[in-house]
Order: structure tokens, then sequence, then C-alpha cells
């Protein structure tokens, strides 16, 4: 009857999307190839454990000691290995460092390849066409967009992500933050800025400017 | 991926526009691909380049890629290159997708949906 043909939906009926997902997990998990536990555990690291955090730490680490810095902006995955943060893909890791002449911001233009051991996963905007196509037409209109006016004097330098190398960018390190200890500091370093698309604000404290 | 020390640090959220996972099944589909690359299914290398492709396809065929179906790419290559390495086949795929199709409508809502033993 025709007032009934809803009922059809009845139980628990699931997406297309989540019916392929099961699928494949199943026969992965069938054939051996695929782990439950290991897989659920690599899960909550990533949703839980891994976030821009690692990569404060070590921006905090690089302001608070020069000869660090020096380090991480010669070989970045290993001055970041040193503070315990490594990847698994394989990876080159390249620290570049903003300064009041050069201002450099990261995209992936071909899919979105992001330092996950120290920024966690990528946020949506920077997995989006426009981002990815916008960041190398005009980065200026970009920043712009996102609240960031460079000036004119000051070099923009774009750097494509791949499979191989990944950046994390050293944003300036604010005024009025002279003596803050590593802990003070990394708690001020934002996912954006080390992306490259924000600057690190000092609040004020204790009502001083 | 180590990890390290993290109470040592302040907490910074980890991630203020959205959580880093929209649906159960976008964390699956990620670790899946990280596992079994994890086994040397394939290189990163190869994951990267396949991915691109796939967005790129779904750029040119008019989608509009605003980052939301990001996933739903990740997928869609994950899919295509265990059909290709062989370890599972499209048709393992389809058949056991129908599976769980009526295996969920059977199963009254609230309850796990488990495929039954013997299929």
């Amino acid at each position: 009857m025709s007032d009934h043909h809803d009922h059809a939906e009845e139980g628990s009926p699931l997406t297309e999307t989540e019916l392929r997902v099961r699928a494949l997990e199943s026969l992965l998990v069938e054939k051996g190839l695929v782990d439950p536990t290991a897989l659920d555990a690599l899960i909550d690291t990533y949703e839980t454990k891994v976030g821009p955090r690692n990569g404060a730490h070590v921006v905090a680490h690089a302001w608070a000691d020069p000869a660090y810095k020096v380090r991480l902006l010669e070989d970045g995955s290993k001055a970041i290995a040193e503070l315990g943060y490594m990847g698994r893909q394989g990876e080159d890791m390249v620290v570049l460092e903003n300064t009041p002449k050069v201002h450099n911001m990261v995209v992936c233009t071909l899919c979105s390849c992001y330092p996950w051991p120290v920024l966690g996963l990528p946020p949506v905007w920077y997995k989006s066409a426009p981002y990815r196509s916008r960041a190398v037409l005009d980065p200026r209109g970009v920043l712009r967009e996102l609240g960031v006016e460079v000036p004119e004097d000051v070099e923009v330098r774009v750097w494509d992500s791949t499979s191989e190398v990944r950046y994390l960018v050293i944003p300036e390190r604010p005024r009025g933050t002279e003596g803050w200890s590593e802990a003070e500091l990394a708690g001020i370093v934002t996912r954006d800025s080390m992306i490259g698309v924000a600057k690190v604000q000092a609040p004020a404290r204790g009502g001083r400017r | 991926m180590t990890t390290p020390d993290l109470e040592a640090l302040p907490a910074i959220p980890k991630d203020a526009q959205g959580p880093v996972f929209r649906a159960p099944w976008e964390a699956q589909a990620f670790g899946m691909a990280l596992a079994l690359h994890a086994r040397g299914c394939f290189t990163w290398k190869e994951w990267a380049a396949r991915l691109a492709e796939e967005i790129a396809t779904a750029t040119a065929r008019g989608e509009v890629d605003d980052g939301s179906r990001y996933y739903d790419y990740w997928l869609a290559t994950l899919e295509k290159l265990v059909a290709e390495k062989r370890l599972v086949l499209t048709d393992e795929l389809l058949t056991r997708k129908d599976e769980w199709d009526r295996a969920a409508r059977a199963t009254p809502h609230g309850q796990p949906i488990v495929l039954p033993p013997s299929r």
C-alpha cells in the first residue's frame, strides 16, 4: 500500500558513504591487513593527542633558545625530532622564519599535504580549492582576507607542500614577551600563525600593554 | 609518531574552527589509509599523488571543493588503491556493502549493527 511505503526505511539504515567505509574496513580486518585495535589507537592519537600545541612547543623553544632555532632552520626534521615529534610518512620538515622583511605562508596546491606531527590535521579551509589556488595567485589578498596586512616592503613567500616536504612557519615573536617562560610563549602561538596566515599577538598582562 | 609529554605544555585548542573529523567514518577512512601505509601497502608519495588526482578530477567535473568533501575524496582514493593493489577487489566491496545495508535495515534503531555470522 502506497501509504506504508516509507516503512521500508525502518531499522537503522546507513548512508552510502558509511556503508562503503564499513565494507572496506570489515574486509581489511578479515584479510588481516588492518588490526582494529591498532586502528582505534591511531585514530585516537590524531583526534586527541596530535595537534598544533606540538608545533607551538617547537616555536616557543626556538624563540627561547637561539641555538635551537639555528638547528631548526638548518634541519627541521632533526630538530623537531629532538622534541619527540616525528612523522611516519617519511616527509622532510622545512622550517621557515618570518621576519620584519619576509612573510612565509604555506599551502598545498595539489591536495592537502600538511605537517601532521606538529600541527595535527589540517583545518577545512586549508583543504578548500579557493585557498589552494588563491594562496599562490594572490597571497597578499588571501592574507588580507584572513586579517593579516603585509606591508608592501615585506616580501611574501608562498611554499607549496608535497608528500615529501612539509613546512612549519616560525611566526615573529611579539614585542612585550621578553622574559616569558617557554610554556607562556607556547600558549600564544596559534595554528594559523604556524601556517603563516596569522600573526602572533601578545595579550596585555596585568593591565599593562 | 611518538607521544610526547603533553601535560608539560599549556593546552591550545586542537582545532578552534571545528573538530578534526566531522563524522566517525571520516576518522575510519583516515586511519585505514595510515594503517595500510604503515604495513607498506603503498608509499606516501603514491598516496598523495593519487589523492591529488582524485581531487583534480572532482574539480574538473565541477564539484564545489570547499574542503568539506575532503574525506570523500580520501575514501574514493583508498577504494581505488586497494583494488589496484588487489588487496580488496571492487566486487568484494560491493557485495560486502550490500550485506551491511541489509544488516543495517534489519537492525532496530539504537542497537549495534553487526553482520550475520553466515552470509
